[in-house]
């Protein structure tokens, strides 16, 4: 390495500590705000029955939704970087309590007691359950390998690890909800690999996870019904009136918006609501059938953008706990998008995972909002650390 | 620590797991547009054409049907609302199996039908446990009516209720209504509606008519079904934009339904009323009176009155008895009253008396023979004896009550109706033609001319259904014994010497034979041949305007909802009958002897007949086993008029005053007062044009030329 690029040698930039917005970040996390509020807006102006006559009551409560999470998303990125380690079992602690309150207490809605009621509103703990466990195995990793000597994430780490993503995740299993358990296990696998956990471990957890599921299901914990709903986007026929209806409907929902989409507030399957859930879950529907394959693919390409940047962010994290934080949510944030979207395509099962930054519900969104602060946080850091000690972390390279 | 330091070779590591973890991102994202573009445009067509299907729904909208008026235009069949309320089956199969079981109970009590027959209804045909009678053979996405004519509370009740009652709808529905002028029935005449059937319906989607759907109602009787396609429009579609549980949410777009063309009939509503009371009057007499024959009270079981227009074979009034409330068949006949309409017990009121109903002619036989008799060798200067009994072979037969008059002609065995005349009438055709039993192509003059008046085949009048009476011939009586000998045959080698036993033999060996005494019954118009009242009233006809037989009609035209006329039926000549005018009018002036001092005479007294000049001839039909039928054939220069009681009693005796009042109504007839204006149809004859149909839609009674004189 004979040259040293010119920016890296700057004199102005080692005195720069302000830190600095990654403004791609913020672009695309407002872009997909934007579609979303337009969709959440499109899907129930026409439905009557859910807003009572006023087309824009989920448009107001959708913003009031977004503005309660820039604020939420504005905290974290603000917070020091060591409050955030001490914040961190504090934001875990309290979901498990939410998980361990919604079994006890919770509302069950659509066969999934995963709602809790406080006085009017409706939270969803395993949403910020989800990031709870990314940011606490963020931390554990963190600790585990900047203090002891090995510096090699050993047995230990990934049992501790395991440990933390498996309090939530049994709790989830019980409500039951198995969308958020296969996000949470693909952001749990994420996180473990980019922690640096060997890769024979990694093939053994992924047989281990195989292999239980394969029991749970030949053991009967999972109810027949249950496996049909789940299996029901590979034939309808399966579970016809639940998860088999919601699929075909979105698949025509989808397959009716063509190449350019009826247009928005326009589209005949939505307006007169044959898909199921679709503020929430379904949202990708209206998407497909009112801005058709260039308006979907736009929303699916901003995705793309985001979490190439989040990986980006994980890339130039300067400290583990920012890497591993930054890579688990995009994992999580990866695999939402895509089982959702999938979900909606008839490509992944029907199950409850809203799409993040879009679907209205304001646990989802405080939680996707919050994350997206975090990245934020990270990128800030790693931008307004001090050149010589950037140098110094090059030098690994 | 100002900023932790990550060890080169774990952060090298997890620096290529992120790459990878990256590759994996846009793997599946790449996956999730594939996908999109699959659906959308790939295979969107067919998406488009379900996401259409399912959100439009194409609702039928039956036209109303055409009416029926008579020749005032007085509506005899009109249409009239009625609530329906109806399963939508998609929506049906989307409930939950309990929540459906206990909707489909609750809707089964508020309509008062069986659950498990609502259940029925909804079953397509074809499909597993459908029966034929309840299935369903209209599009599987139109809602199944299950029950109809409900009362419009009920209807209001499922209509504002709809959260209650999920899938079910209420909508009004046209029916056919039956205004009844002047109380006529007519149902035989008029008909009835049923549901289409499946073989229907293909045959229909097979050659294309889109008149046709699978909730259209059929003509199956009367003119409903001889002018069914004139009469029932065309459907309309309406396309409706629904929601997932398919509430309307609002039309987009519609094809109007064209509806039905109106039927004009010669029928007079005030005739046919007047007929009807008349018939249903005499049968309830004759059921009071008792026979001396029998000593029994009159069984009257049924009867049929005809008012045809002599001079064009035109219906005027058709009457039968048993009859039956034609609106049963508004909006669905149940099976119990289905069954009653085909019940003997009930005397098959579905049956119409005066085209299907087949009885022995008995004396009004007569005329017709005469003229057979005045073709072929007999002159109107013959004359014979009336004597009060004449044998053939070892059997005497008896005039009625044995009365005997002399040497007459023909008017006067007409006028007394004379039996023992015309027995020798026919026993010397025989002689002189047929005494070989066996020759089926033997000669038959009086054969021959009946046929010409056209018994023994249908008259074509434009009613379904019709029967074609009986001329027992030589052939006949071959094909019959050759199709009955078999039975007979093996009733007669059983051992009994008792009437049937004997018959029996006597039959298997030679029932083939065409006696002097088969010969001698049929110039009276007893033995096996039958005929229609229509026929005989058609005959009637023939004589009364000089020979020509028509075919009658009850359709005059068909008029379209905008009162433009479409088609004309006029009147259509069937033949003439091959019988002198001379003949003709020697019989006519026979028949005005037989109402002024022969067998009906006893029954015109004090009849204005200077004025309207009546003729007639009675009859009292013998049927083994039975009481006599009741006949009555009479006719003016305008009308024919002709009144059968079955086992009713003698002619005059029965059906006479009936005969009378009909003509007094027909000409206005007061005592001896006789005042046209008073007349059923004013001015006593016909009206040539049709009603007239006014622009507003109305229908006024037709211009009449000798009104404006």
């Amino acid at each position: 390495m004979t040259v040293v690029p010119l920016s890296r040698l700057s004199i102005s930039r080692t005195k720069v500590s302000v830190p600095r917005l990654d403004w791609t970040l913020v672009g695309t996390s407002g872009a997909i705000l934007c579609v979303g509020t337009l969709l959440v807006w499109s899907a129930t102006a026409s439905n009557d029955i859910l807003t009572g006559g006023d087309s824009t009551a989920y448009l107001h409560k959708h913003l009031v939704n977004i503005v309660i999470g820039l604020v939420l998303a504005a905290a974290v990125m603000a917070t020091d970087h060591r409050w955030v380690r001490i914040v961190t079992p504090l934001v875990y602690a309290a979901s498990v309590l939410g998980l361990l309150l919604v079994l006890v207490m919770g509302t069950t809605i659509n066969g999934s007691r995963s709602w809790l009621m406080l006085g009017g509103l409706s939270i969803q703990p395993a949403e910020f359950a989800k990031l709870a466990v990314v940011i606490g195995m963020a931390m554990l990793v963190a600790e585990r390998t900047e203090n002891s000597r090995a510096r090699r994430v050993g047995a230990v780490d990934v049992a501790l690890m395991l440990a933390i993503a498996g309090v939530p995740a049994a709790l989830i299993i019980l409500q039951p909800d198995l969308g958020t358990m296969l996000v949470l296990s693909a952001t749990v696998f994420g996180v473990l690999a980019v922690a640096g956990t060997p890769r024979r471990w990694l093939v053994g957890l992924f047989l281990a996870g195989v292999t239980a599921a394969t029991l749970a299901v030949s053991a009967g914990v999972l109810k027949q019904y249950q496996i049909n709903r789940f299996m029901a986007f590979t034939d309808p026929g399966l579970d016809p009136r639940g998860a088999g209806y919601n699929t075909t409907q979105a698949r025509i929902a989808i397959g009716n918006g063509g190449l350019f989409g009826r247009g928005l507030f326009d589209g005949s399957q939505t307006r007169s609501r044959f898909v199921p859930e679709q503020h929430t879950d379904f949202i990708f529907t209206v998407a497909g059938e009112e801005l058709g394959l260039i308006g979907a693919g736009v929303l699916i390409a901003l995705f793309g953008l985001l979490l190439w940047r989040a990986l980006h962010i994980s890339r130039n994290a300067d400290d583990m706990f920012g890497r591993v934080a930054a890579a688990g949510i995009a994992c999580w944030f990866a695999f939402q998008t895509f089982q959702n979207i999938g979900m909606c395509l008839g490509i992944m099962p029907v199950t409850g995972v809203p799409l993040p930054l879009v679907s209205y519900g304001g646990s989802s969104m405080f939680a996707t909002m919050m994350a997206v602060g975090l990245l934020q946080n990270i990128a800030m850091r790693g931008s307004s650390v001090p050149i010589g000690v950037r140098r110094t972390s090059g030098l690994g390279r | 620590m100002a900023a932790v330091l990550i060890r080169p070779s774990a952060s090298e590591r997890s620096r290529l797991r992120l790459l990878v973890l990256q590759a994996l991102v846009l793997a599946l994202f790449c996956t999730l547009f594939a996908r999109l573009w699959y659906l959308q445009v790939l295979t969107g067509e067919g998406y488009r054409a379900q996401a259409a299907e399912q959100s439009v729904r194409d609702i039928v909208v039956q036209p109303a049907r055409g009416l029926i008026v008579d020749d005032q235009g007085r509506p005899l069949v009109a249409n009239r609302s009625t609530w329906v309320v109806s399963i939508d089956r998609t929506l049906l199969g989307k409930l939950a199996v309990d929540k459906r079981e206990a909707m489909l109970h609750k809707l089964a009590k508020v309509v008062d039908v069986k659950p498990a027959e609502i259940t029925a209804r909804t079953l397509l045909c074809g499909s597993a446990g459908a029966e034929q009678e309840t299935c369903w053979n209209g599009s599987p996405y139109q809602p199944v009516p299950v029950a109809k004519d409900v009362s419009q509370r009920t209807a209001v009740k499922v209509l504002e209720q709809s959260e209650d009652y999920p899938a079910v709808l209420a909508q009004q529905e046209s029916v056919r209504a039956y205004p009844s002028p002047y109380g006529i029935n007519a149902a035989h005449v008029l008909g009835y509606l049923s549901p289409i059937t499946e073989g229907e319906l293909d045959e229909a989607k097979k050659t294309d008519d889109t008149t046709l759907n699978g909730a259209s109602v059929v003509g199956r009787a009367g003119v409903e079904r001889a002018y069914d396609t004139w009469l029932r429009g065309m459907p309309g579609y309406k396309k409706v934009a629904v929601d997932s549980m398919g509430r309307v949410l609002g039309d987009s777009g519609e094809v109007e339904a064209e509806p039905g063309n109106t039927l004009v009939t010669s029928i007079d509503a005030k005739v046919q009323g007047f007929v009807e009371e008349q018939l249903k009057e005499t049968i309830q007499t004759a059921r009071a009176t008792t026979d001396k024959v029998t000593g029994r009270k009159y069984a009257a079981d049924s009867g049929a009155a005809v008012v045809l227009d002599a001079r064009t074979g035109r219906v005027i009034a058709m009457a039968s008895q048993p009859t039956y409330d034609p609106g049963v068949w508004s909006g669905g006949i149940t099976s119990k009253q289905l069954k009653r309409l085909y019940s003997e017990k009930a005397g098959t009121p579905l049956l119409s008396r005066a085209t299907q109903g087949q009885f022995a002619p008995g004396s009004t036989w007569k005329p017709m023979m005469t003229a057979g008799a005045l073709e072929n060798g007999y002159d109107t200067g013959t004359t014979l004896a009336c004597s009060s009994g004449f044998q053939v072979g070892n059997r005497v037969f008896k005039n009625y009550e044995s009365g005997s008059y002399g040497n007459i002609g023909f008017a006067k065995a007409l006028e007394v109706s004379c039996n023992t005349f015309f027995y020798r009438v026919g026993y010397s055709f025989w002689q002189k033609y047929g005494t070989d039993t066996a020759d089926v192509k033997a000669k038959d003059p009086l054969v021959t001319m009946a046929k010409k008046f056209g018994f023994g085949k249908t008259t074509g009048i434009d009613l379904p259904g019709e029967a074609s009476g009986r001329i027992a011939d030589r052939p006949w009586k071959l094909a019959y014994w050759k199709s009955m000998k078999g039975y007979y045959c093996k009733v007669g080698k059983q051992a009994g010497s008792d009437f049937l036993h004997r018959f029996a033999r006597e039959f298997c060996l030679e029932g083939y034979a065409y006696r002097a005494g088969d010969a001698v019954n049929f110039a009276i118009g007893q033995g096996d041949t039958v005929v229609t009242p229509l026929q005989l009233a058609r005959a009637y006809g023939a004589i009364a305007n000089g020979g020509t037989l028509y075919e009658p009609r009850v359709a005059k035209a068909i008029v379209s909802p905008e009162g433009k006329l479409l088609k004309s039926f006029p009147p259509k000549v069937q033949a003439r009958v091959p019988v002198k005018k001379a003949y003709l009018d020697y019989i006519d002036n026979a028949l005005q002897g037989v109402a002024r001092s022969g067998t009906m005479a006893w029954r015109l007294g004090g009849f204005p007949l200077d004025e309207v000049t009546i003729r007639a001839k009675t009859g009292s039909a013998e049927v083994y086993g039975k009481q006599s039928t009741s006949w009555v054939a009479s006719y003016s220069k305008d009308y024919v008029v002709v009144m059968m009681v079955s086992q009713g009693g003698t002619g005059s005796g029965t059906s006479g005053p009936a005969i009378r009042k009909i003509w007094e109504q027909l000409y206005g007839i007061n005592g001896l007062d006789v005042r046209p204006s008073k007349a059923a149809i004013p001015g006593t004859t016909v009206p040539k044009q049709l009603p007239t149909f006014a622009r507003d839609g109305s229908i006024l009674p037709p211009a009449r030329k000798d009104e404006k004189r």
